[in-house]
């Protein structure tokens, strides 16, 4: 309410000022609940396994995520985490999604460099060998490593979905670049590429990332409908998990810490009140 | 340490090593029944607050630099793998991010207290001076720390930073260059700011030995700002205010926990989750949110040595703070004048620090362009952290020297046993007292 008025408010201001002033712009994100919010939210484990089904088959062809080893999907809290195989390395599903993806090693007894299947201790591989490749191959722009995207943007998750869904039709009177894309949730800059009126400049900016979602591009495994939308949760979801994997233990290792403490502080507040009871001060 | 030693030691061994280093009767002396004054609020609990920040950090950092790799191209990815791989190393990472918040939100409300109850008064200059040293290490400690892990942040807050020094005429651009251990911000620079970043938390806790020794020459102030006249004003220190600080420290560590676990980004920003990229620089540089007033001060003006001259003067005229207080009445209480402009004083640090989170040029009410004078646009945060600054020195330089000669203070209790108010007739010689010295 106060924020919807204080928006109001400045809009207001606005008018009357006249011309605003050319800088960075951004449609605000969209409004997306998750399960991992709030002081109990945990990770909803069937959509992070949804997740990692549109990272690895429609993301990682164009980024990486340097910082992930399949363990990671099977350990506690994760994608494919079961309570059989607490050691992750074990898990028959991690090592099976592992054995899909072929990772570079070296010939033990030639030192040449081979290809072999990768195990659940091995990274993700990277689409790229090097990152001039990566924007070679992208219009001039390096698809960033997505291991901690989550935590690199204002908004996080909520940002990546806005992204996702966010590619619109440009405005009549906005020239794109060939080879970028309109998005009003990227932050930019378009003054200078728009004809129209200059109190009207679109907000947002060009993108190098050409809009990667389709419907019905993943198949889900459960009934889930394939939209772009619901696309664009799970991986951002996924994604979310993958920048803070401890954000459960966190969570949880927190509330036992603060019940101690709060039991901790009552008790020392009544030992002070004792101890103090015949000092007049 | 100041005579009043009371320990008798118990055992053959206590009375052995007593003849020979008693630091068992330093301890009983300075821990144990150290005299304290009785009415001391909470506001006092966070020097002991401070102590457990130190700590934390010590035990915190130390675990910390067991994993990581102070190199360009490790550091970034050594931090993440503490928060993914070392055992509970989100915890000890968060905790030690935090902390430093923490710690420095402490470290303000310390400095506050000293201001409003006049403690940096004589005979306490020397520990206020101290303290003053204490904070400027500090801010040193955390500056450095915050570059370790290599993010865009740290990079270009390093460069920015490290940029003043080359403002200094002649001899800047060596000592720029110095500081860098080469042409540029580079593997050298966070080596050897790792390096110190681990050393000045000793020196830190060598200072504060010698702060709480000038805090046990003259004693503890308290809120009346009256000395202490008789043992009736005091408590030992030990069961009376070991229970308090223990309240109120764990009171604290709740509100740290909060962040600690529920908000461990909250204080950091997105941009440092980003390695850092010399090609790529953040569309806003903005340091951590305790350096923001004196990151306004420093962009308040428009030229770059006095700006770094004003910034470092900020912080100086604090040192020189007892000399500059011509009041004899110590505490605010009883100055209701001055209090006035110091609670002024603590809204404009407030409005520095929001300044220096926006960008100078951006308008503080969005949209009026009415408030211009010639060619300056006066609704702007730059025009803003000028008026702050000006008032920030003014109550430094100004007020505080005037307003002790001019103010008339209210009656100043004759101890802080015995309020002035149950004592009419004290009460009203006291006040002709105090109104003869103004
Ligand atoms: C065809 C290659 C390609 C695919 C597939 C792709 N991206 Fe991108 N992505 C890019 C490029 C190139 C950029 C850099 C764009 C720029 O900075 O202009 C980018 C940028 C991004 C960004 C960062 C935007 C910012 O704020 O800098 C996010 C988040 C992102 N992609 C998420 C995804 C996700 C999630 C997927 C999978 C659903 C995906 N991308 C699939 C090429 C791709
Ligand atoms: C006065 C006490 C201290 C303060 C105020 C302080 C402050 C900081 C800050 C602000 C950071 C960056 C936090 C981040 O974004 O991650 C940091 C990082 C770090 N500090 Fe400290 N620190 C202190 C003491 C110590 C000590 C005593 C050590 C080691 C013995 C230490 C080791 C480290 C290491 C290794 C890092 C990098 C890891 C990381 O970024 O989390 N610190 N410190």
């Amino acid at each position: 309410m106060l924020r919807k008025g204080l928006t109001l408010a400045a809009f207001g201001l606005a008018l009357v000022a006249g011309p605003a002033m050319a800088a960075t712009t951004q449609a605000e994100l969209k409004d997306i609940h998750w399960s991992f919010e709030g002081p109990f939210g945990k990770f909803d484990q069937v959509q992070l396994q949804r997740g990692y089904k549109v990272y690895r088959e429609v993301c990682s062809a164009c980024h990486s995520m340097n910082l992930m080893y399949f363990r990671n999907l099977g350990q506690k809290g994760g994608p494919f985490y079961d309570p059989k195989y607490p050691n992750p390395n074990e898990n028959p599903y991690v090592k099976s999604l592992a054995h899909d993806i072929q990772v570079g090693d070296i010939d033990q007894d030639t030192g040449d460099p081979v290809k072999r299947p990768a195990t659940p201790a091995d990274k993700f591989a990277a689409p790229f060998p090097n990152e001039v490749a990566a924007a070679a191959s992208n219009g001039g722009k390096a698809p960033p490593d997505l291991s901690v995207m989550a935590k690199a943007r204002e908004g996080g998750p909520a940002y990546i979905y806005s992204i996702l869904t966010g590619f619109v039709t440009p405005p009549a009177g906005l020239t794109i670049p060939a080879g970028k894309y309109y998005n009003p949730y990227f932050p930019g800059d378009l003054s200078g590429s728009w004809t129209g009126s200059p109190d009207h400049v679109p907000q947002g900016g060009v993108i190098g990332m050409p809009p990667p979602l389709a419907p019905n591009k993943v198949t889900f495994d459960d009934k889930t409908p394939s939209t772009v939308a619901n696309q664009a949760r799970d991986v951002a979801a996924f994604l979310a998990w993958a920048a803070e994997p401890k954000m459960e233990e966190r969570k949880q290792f927190g509330l036992g810490a603060m019940i101690y403490l709060v039991i901790f502080s009552v008790l020392l507040w009544f030992s002070y009140r004792r101890i103090w009871r015949n000092v007049a001060h | 340490m100041s005579g009043h030693s009371t320990y008798e030691p118990k055992t053959g061994f206590e009375r052995w090593l007593d003849m020979r280093l008693p630091v068992i009767r330093m301890a009983y002396d300075t821990v144990l029944t150290f005299p304290t004054p009785k009415n001391l609020n909470y506001w006092w609990t966070f020097g002991g607050i401070l102590s457990l920040c130190l700590g934390i950090q010590i035990v915190t950092g130390i675990i910390l630099a067991m994993h990581y790799v102070p190199h360009v191209d490790y550091a970034f990815n050594s931090v993440e793998r503490i928060m993914r791989d070392v055992n509970y190393g989100w915890l000890v990472r968060y905790i030690h991010a935090t902390g430093a918040s923490m710690f420095f939100l402490a470290v303000y409300i310390h400095i506050c207290r000293n201001l409003y109850y006049g403690s940096y008064k004589a005979p306490r200059e020397v520990l206020w001076i101290l303290g003053c040293v204490i904070y400027l290490l500090m801010m040193a400690t955390a500056f450095m720390g915050y570059v370790l892990p290599w993010g865009q942040m740290s990079f270009h807050g390093t460069v920015v930073i490290t940029n003043l020094f080359g403002a200094i005429p002649v001899i800047g651009p060596s000592i720029t260059t110095w500081l860098w251990g080469g042409f540029a911000v580079d593997d050298p620079t966070l080596n050897r700011f790792f390096s110190l970043h681990y050393l000045l938390p000793f020196v830190i806790a060598g200072v504060v030995v010698l702060h709480i020794w000038a805090l046990h020459v003259p004693g503890n102030n308290n809120p009346t700002g009256v000395n202490v006249k008789s043992k009736e004003d005091t408590v030992p220190f030990h069961p009376y205010y070991t229970v308090k600080d223990g309240f109120a420290i764990s009171v604290f560590l709740i509100l740290f926990g909060f962040f600690v676990f529920w908000f461990p980004t909250a204080l950091l920003s997105p941009d440092n989750s980003i390695p850092a990229n010399p090609l790529v620089t953040p569309a806003h540089i903005v340091p951590e949110w305790y350096f923001l007033p004196f990151y306004a001060i420093l962009r308040s003006i428009p030229n770059k040595l006095g700006g770094v001259i004003m910034m470092f003067s900020a912080i100086a005229v604090l040192f020189v703070l007892p000399w500059l207080d011509t009041s004899k009445v110590r505490s605010m209480r009883y100055r209701p004048t001055i209090r006035l402009y110091f609670f002024i004083f603590l809204l404009v640090c407030l409005v520095l620090g929001f300044c220096g989170a926006h960008e100078p040029a951006e308008q503080v009410i969005p949209g009026v362009t009415t408030f211009t004078l010639g060619d300056y646009d006066l609704n702007t945060m730059v025009w803003l952290s000028r008026v702050a600054a000006l008032y920030y020195f003014a109550y430094f330089l100004l007020i505080t020297p005037i307003m002790g000669l001019t103010e008339t203070p209210l009656p100043v209790p004759e101890s802080i046993s015995e309020p002035v108010l149950s004592h009419p007739a004290s009460g009203s010689a006291q006040a002709a007292a105090a109104s003869n010295k103004g």
